[in-house]
């Protein structure tokens, strides 16, 4: 423009040039449109980021997890140390209160070379040992009594502190006293690892073992039931309740203030802190109704109860959607209101119904809140069998780790998220694969 | 007969009556199915819901009631001197009972013959079964043991026969009613209809169900401790009740909780508001095709990720990076490395939360900026705006009451999140304005007090009702404003 009005044949025409002040504050404005769009780009960069820092926080400490030091030698088992005055024919309780981690710790100690009569290196050894070799030994000697006074190999787990250790996660530069491992154990660990008798085995028992105070043979074992019990709980009550509540408002209901008062109501349950239904949950079902607390049953009624309004307003979109073409043809057919919905109607809005229920699932099975008070904050060894046993949940058995003070639950913390977060995936990833195959587009 | 296979056999009853149902309005067709009014389907279903309906609600009233009374009734046995103490013993005294009943079941009929000649050993034959009893029973303890193992036997028998005699009634008479003119489909499709209501209905129930039994329990709380001791008082010290201490009264006063839940949802929205709406601007204004569809999801990520997590990221990695880089800060500029950020702080737990509350604030206001009408931005650009101008000027202004209600609404959700607060912010109840200390919330408040043994009768339970009822009103009027808002300012387009 400017390149126009200041040719020479414009200045003969006799126009008169453009106004100095047009350009003024261009600049400036211009300026101020790229910082505009500095900040947005800022803005998703800085989600981005954090998105990708807490991922790789919790990877990073996490995929150890995945795989746990065992000790693989061979054991005696030892009559001297199991039935010292062989009265097992006669006392059966011997075998099970026996005392087996000085049977392992033996074990080691004559593979280490300690002498029997070296105390503090016999403490040492022991330090080394998972205390759960007690229970896997007894279990091993009660299945098979003849065992005892043969030597067998075993395989069984290293001490939580050897783990971290042998993992690399403690630092062997600061001053032997103020770490968990001592010098002479880290020197036993190269010896072991050469020898192959310390390796690294994929961890089963974070996906199989109950609650334990120590943390190389606590698992999740008992949550991931918990959580699948919760999860078929809502969806067996919520999918129903929740489709037949939106046909319902959607398709029969007339305008009327009752149904204008569940609307509201919907809405608003909506956006109540899933805490408030926890208190719900402890008031209704756990103190009124009597049933169990800790028990997957309370926890699945509290999250249905949360999850119904997802799904409600998921099933009202989805049924939306549907174009009213296909309601009049079948009306015209001579379909009556209930087999038009049921026939035409529910069937094409299935897909979408189906999205938004997994969509709610994944977030019910992520909510903590609301469990740790029905009472799931529970420490539970065995695998409940039914949905009225105490049991504990995924995302509970994370807060209740994440509370544990010792180093080595660190890394089983972000192990235990990053099995609910590939649930979280498959789920969201299901969602999405239903969306684009079934997905209609009139 | 358990109740799950009556249930079972009033299903299959159920089923039978559906197929009887179908045959014979087949069978009055005559090979017509014209002649009927509805399709042979409608009359099974007919049959199949009047055998199972009625029964199932005679089972459902019996499993509720039938322990009601034999409770009542048992307790009409006790002798004279046991109806004198108080209830609550009275209580514990009945749940012996029920022990003792259910090891009964376990013992064989000589076993408990031998307990009743000789009660002293009942304690210990019954722990040898797997039924431990907490105190040595009194002998008249064995006797209502007795009676309510009968009386629950007798009332299981005759629940039984009952349910079994209604779904038996219901599949004859309304297999009676079948006749080729007989309306079954608009009968049936009456039925869905009431249930389709009834499951509505469940919404209000809800809420029904969350304000009564907070208001019950908050009633009792205000019963021991005053209202306005709880809503003005500043001292949070609830000193948990040990055991038979009855004179260990607390504080119990709202207002510091209620300036941490404050305070921290400040910060979180100071971190949620600019990032989210400058993110959801950025793509609904400038961002290209491609560059959306791959930022919008991964933002929304963000709000997939159970809050759990971000506790625990707050926990184990924000917290502890914010208090070194303060002590390395403070040792930069003061030379003395101590940290001035404490680990678990407003600071770390409003951040780590105003993280979770971006893709909030972003997806809503994104969905709201794009429902502004294309003309406007046309009007707007036509006119020598740069798109900056367009924005500030024309856009934001158009969409401003959508965005506050979402903002309300995002609002309401940091006031009532619990998880990152429970794991980051601390537990110290205190009044102070500094963010690099820690301070705590309503939710954490009502987790503490509600984790662990308790006892629905002291104040410090019964406090988290209190709480929790506050909770869930000023997120209610959070979400009604905002909706009011939404509603009250909304420009109409078209």
């Amino acid at each position: 423009m400017s390149q126009v009005s200041t040719s020479p044949s414009m200045a003969a025409l006799g126009v008169s040039a453009k106004p100095e002040r047009r350009d003024i504050g261009l600049r400036r404005r211009y300026a101020a449109e790229r910082r505009f769009r500095l900040f947005g780009m800022a803005a998703i960069a800085f989600g981005l980021l954090f998105l990708f820092l807490l991922l790789f926080s919790v990877v990073s400490k996490g995929y150890t997890a995945f795989q746990q030091s065992m000790i693989t030698i061979p054991v005696e088992f030892s009559e001297q140390v199991i039935d010292k005055n062989n009265e097992r024919a006669t006392n059966p309780q011997k075998l099970v209160s026996a005392n087996y981690p000085v049977v392992a710790r033996n074990a080691l100690a004559k593979v280490l070379g300690v002498d029997e009569k070296d105390r503090a290196g016999l403490k040492a050894v022991n330090g080394m040992i998972s205390d759960s070799v007690r229970t896997q030994f007894r279990d091993m000697v009660v299945a098979n009594p003849a065992i005892i006074g043969t030597t067998q190999t075993v395989t069984f787990l290293a001490h939580g502190d050897l783990d971290s250790a042998f993992k690399g996660q403690i630092d062997l530069s600061v001053a032997e006293n103020n770490r968990k491992i001592s010098d002479k154990q880290v020197g036993w660990m190269n010896t072991l690892v050469e020898s192959g008798a310390l390796s690294k085995h994929f961890n089963t028992g974070l996906f199989v073992n109950g609650a334990s105070s120590r943390p190389e043979a606590a698992g999740l074992g008992v949550a991931v039931v918990g959580s699948l019990y919760m999860m078929l709980i809502v969806l067996v009550l919520s999918l129903p309740i929740g489709v037949a509540a939106s046909i319902y408002l959607e398709e029969f209901a007339p305008k009327n203030r009752f149904t204008d008062l569940i609307e509201v109501n919907i809405n608003n349950l909506a956006a109540v802190p899933s805490i408030v239904y926890g208190l719900l949950g402890l008031a209704v079902f756990v103190n009124f109704a009597g049933f169990p607390r800790s028990a997957a049953l309370v926890g699945g009624l509290v999250l249905t109860l949360m999850t119904l309004p997802t799904i409600i307003i998921a099933t009202r979109a989805a049924l939306k959607a549907v174009p009213p073409s296909i309601r009049s043809a079948a009306l015209g057919l001579g379909a009556s209101k209930m087999q038009t919905v049921f026939h035409h109607v529910l069937p094409l809005a299935m897909p979408g119904i189906l999205t938004g229920t997994i969509i709610g699932l994944a977030h019910a099975l992520g909510e903590t809140a609301p469990l740790l008070l029905i009472g799931m904050v529970a420490f539970v060894a065995d695998i409940p069998g039914t949905p009225l046993e105490p049991s504990t949940a995924l995302p509970v058995q994370i807060y209740m780790w994440a509370n544990e003070a010792e180093r080595a639950f660190v890394e089983r913390t972000s192990g235990a998220i990053m099995v609910l977060l590939i649930f979280l995936i498959l789920m969201n990833v299901g969602a999405i694969l239903l969306r684009r195959r079934f997905e209609r587009r009139w | 007969m358990s109740i799950s296979l009556l249930l079972l056999v009033v299903a299959v009853i159920g089923a039978v009556g559906y197929f009887i149902g179908s045959w014979r309005a087949n069978a009055l067709a005559g090979g017509k199915l014209s002649n009927l009014h509805s399709r042979p389907g409608y009359y099974g279903s007919f049959v199949a819901l009047w055998t199972i309906l009625p029964a199932v609600v005679v089972v459902f009233v019996w499993v509720v009631a039938s322990p009601v009374y034999i409770s009542s009734t048992v307790r009409a046995g006790f002798p004279e001197e046991v109806k004198a103490e108080p209830q609550a013993t009275q209580n514990l005294n009945y749940n012996m009972i029920s022990a003792i009943a259910r090891g009964f079941k376990v013992l064989t009929a000589e076993e408990r013959e031998a307990l009743f000649k000789d009660g002293a050993t009942a304690r210990d034959v019954l722990a040898s079964k797997g039924v431990p009893v907490a105190a040595e029973p009194a002998p008249y303890m064995l006797k209502s043991a007795d009676d309510l193992n009968r009386m629950t036997n007798t009332s299981s028998t005759l629940l039984s026969v009952f349910a079994i005699a209604v779904a038996a009634i219901g599949a004859f008479f309304s297999y009676r009613s079948i006749a080729p003119k007989f309306r079954a489909r608009n009968r049936v499709e009456g039925m869905m209809l009431v249930g389709l209501i009834a499951a509505s209905s469940i919404a209000i129930l809800t809420t029904v169900g969350i304000v009564a039994s907070m208001f019950t329990e908050a009633v009792h709380f205000f019963n021991m401790v005053p209202a306005w001791e709880f809503f003005f008082g500043t001292v949070w010290d609830p000193r948990f009740a040990a055991a038979g201490a009855t004179a260990s009264a607390g504080q119990f006063g709202l207002i510091p909780l209620l300036a941490g839940t404050l305070y921290i949802g400040f910060v979180a929205m100071l971190v949620a508001v600019p990032v989210g709406l400058f993110a959801a601007i950025y793509m609904s204004e400038y961002a290209s095709r491609h560059v959306r569809s791959v930022a919008k999801p991964l933002l929304e990520v963000l709000a997939g990720i159970p809050t759990i997590v971000y506790g625990f990221f707050a926990l184990v990695t924000v917290g502890p990076f914010l208090r070194d880089i303060s002590a390395q800060l403070n040792g930069l500029v003061t030379g003395n490395y101590t940290n001035f950020i404490q680990a678990q702080s407003v600071l770390t737990a409003g951040f780590v939360m105003g993280i979770m509350l971006i893709p909030y604030v972003s997806s809503l206001s994104d969905d709201i900026i794009t429902a502004v009408p294309r003309a406007l931005r046309d009007g707007s650009l036509g006119l020598g705006a740069t798109r900056s101008e367009t924005i500030k000027r024309v856009i934001l202004p158009a969409a401003l009451p959508g965005i506050v209600g979402a903002l309300l609404m995002t609002a309401s959700r940091a006031v009532g999140e619990t998880m990152i607060v429970v794991l980051a912010a601390g537990v110290a109840a205190r009044m102070q304005l500094n963010p690099f200390e820690p301070m705590t919330t309503v939710t954490v408040k009502i987790v503490n007090q509600l984790t662990g043994d308790l006892e629905f009768t002291s104040p410090q339970t019964l406090v988290a009702f209190a709480l929790g009822i506050t909770l869930f009103f000023i997120t209610l009027c959070l979400n009604i404003y905002a909706l009011y808002i939404v509603r009250k300012y909304r420009e109409q387009y078209e």
